[in-house]
């Protein structure tokens, strides 16, 4: 076997080329490629949590921005169910108010009317009075009685009462 | 069939000649020392040019360094911890020394210098000087409790002691032997039943149709020894991560 065959003067020449190529490939890897490799693996991952750093904030203030538009959006219509309630509370009102001032003055010219008709019937019965009177003085005088007006116009006016309104 | 003069050379390949002309020949530079340059060369080249992009999104090469970056340094914080970062380095040098010796091995008229008993030794021995150096620069004398652990029986030690002492010293000599063995044994393989090719083609008639068995071997023996290739630098990247956790953690 070639391999133990130690007494090769190549065997150590060889080892002691080996030994020179591994510590030149040593050197070259630790002081110039691996740091290199290092800085680019950190460099891509600094980015990546970056990225996911900003994606997280895009996210909560996309969320912040949903939050405050419902807040916005439940206000509003707060405000407006308000607005209406008011408004309607308001119209009944004066609503209420104008009923009121119809029916008053409405009562106002009912009783005025009554009045009046009152009045109208009263004349009207006054009047009938003193023609019944009259009337009754002058059956009386064709009869042939005479009778002193006062009792007469007592008379009609007893009959009058006692026969209606 | 080795008796009519064409024997089976499974050994020559392993043969050690000096390249360059009379300067490789006057400096003892061999075949294999210019495969080692080849191999130093292909790695730096794969770190440094593979990694000129220094792209955020990596393309081809790029992906393959960190790959082989992101592969060691995984290995070396899960097996030692974080204090185990500063080994990294030597660990990585390990690792594609002997993944690309093996590697390149594989290739016709290459020469693999991981065949060499002499070679594995003295990365192995590299290794154990490192292991030894560390337990004694962190643990000064407690290192030697290494050997005793805690809580065994005192009666126990003349028969614990040796067997720890012994198990220490033979750290260096399974690593370097596993490696060399595996390496010679594929190649030796390879070259055994290409050899059966062409002895077994100059058989007549039958002979190219015969020979398609050795030869459909050795196609599926490349496929295991690149996955042999593999698993030896592997496995002796690995074994001195585990060396190395011992060492600094002791036990």
């Amino acid at each position: 076997m070639p391999q133990l065959d130690f007494s090769n003067p190549l065997m150590t020449s060889k080892l002691v080329w080996l030994v020179i190529i591994f510590g030149v490939l040593y050197f070259v890897l630790k002081s110039y490629a691996l740091p290199r490799v290092a800085s680019v693996l950190e460099e891509r991952a600094g980015r990546i949590k970056a990225d996911l750093d900003a994606a997280r904030d895009a996210q909560a203030a996309g969320e912040a921005a949903l939050a405050e538009l419902r807040a916005a959006t439940a206000a509003a219509k707060a405000e407006a169910q308000a607005a209406i309630a008011t408004a309607m509370q308001e119209a009944q009102k004066k609503a209420a108010a104008e009923a009121e001032a119809i029916n008053a003055r409405l009562t106002a010219q009912v009783a005025e009317a009554e009045a009046r008709v009152a009045a109208a019937r009263d004349a009207a019965m006054g009047a009938l009075r003193s023609v019944a009177g009259e009337t009754a003085m002058a059956m009386l005088g064709r009869l042939g009685v005479s009778a002193p007006a006062n009792d007469v116009t007592a008379a009609v006016d007893r009959a009058a009462t006692q026969g209606g309104r | 069939m080795a008796a009519e003069g064409k024997a089976i050379d499974a050994l020559g390949q392993f043969e050690l000649s000096t390249v360059l002309g009379p300067i490789g020949a006057a400096v003892g530079f061999t075949q294999s020392n210019l495969h080692m340059v080849i191999a130093a060369g292909l790695i730096v080249a794969l770190m440094v040019y593979g990694m000129r992009p220094a792209a955020m999104v990596p393309g081809r090469l790029q992906s393959l360094a960190e790959a082989a970056y992101g592969f060691i340094d995984d290995m070396v914080v899960a097996q030692v911890g974080e204090e185990g970062r500063r080994f990294f380095p030597f660990v990585f040098t390990l690792f594609m020394f002997i993944l690309f010796g093996n590697m390149l091995g594989l290739f016709p008229y290459a020469f693999t210098y991981t065949s060499h008993i002499s070679l594995t030794f003295t990365l192995a021995l590299m290794v154990f000087v490192l292991i030894t150096a560390v337990s004694i620069a962190l643990h000064g004398r407690k290192f030697l409790g290494y050997f005793f652990p805690e809580g065994a029986p005192v009666w126990l030690a003349p028969i614990i002691i040796p067997v720890e002492i012994v198990s220490y010293l033979s750290r260096p000599i399974s690593l370097s032997i596993r490696l060399f063995a595996n390496m010679v044994a594929g190649h030796v393989m390879l070259k055994v039943f290409a050899t059966f090719v062409v002895m077994l083609a100059g058989l007549g008639a039958i002979g190219p149709f015969v020979s398609i068995m050795p030869l459909a071997i050795n196609v599926a023996l490349v496929g295991f020894e690149v996955l042999v290739a593999f698993l030896q630098a592997y496995v002796f990247a690995i074994l001195t991560c585990i060396y190395l956790h011992d060492a600094v953690h002791l036990h």
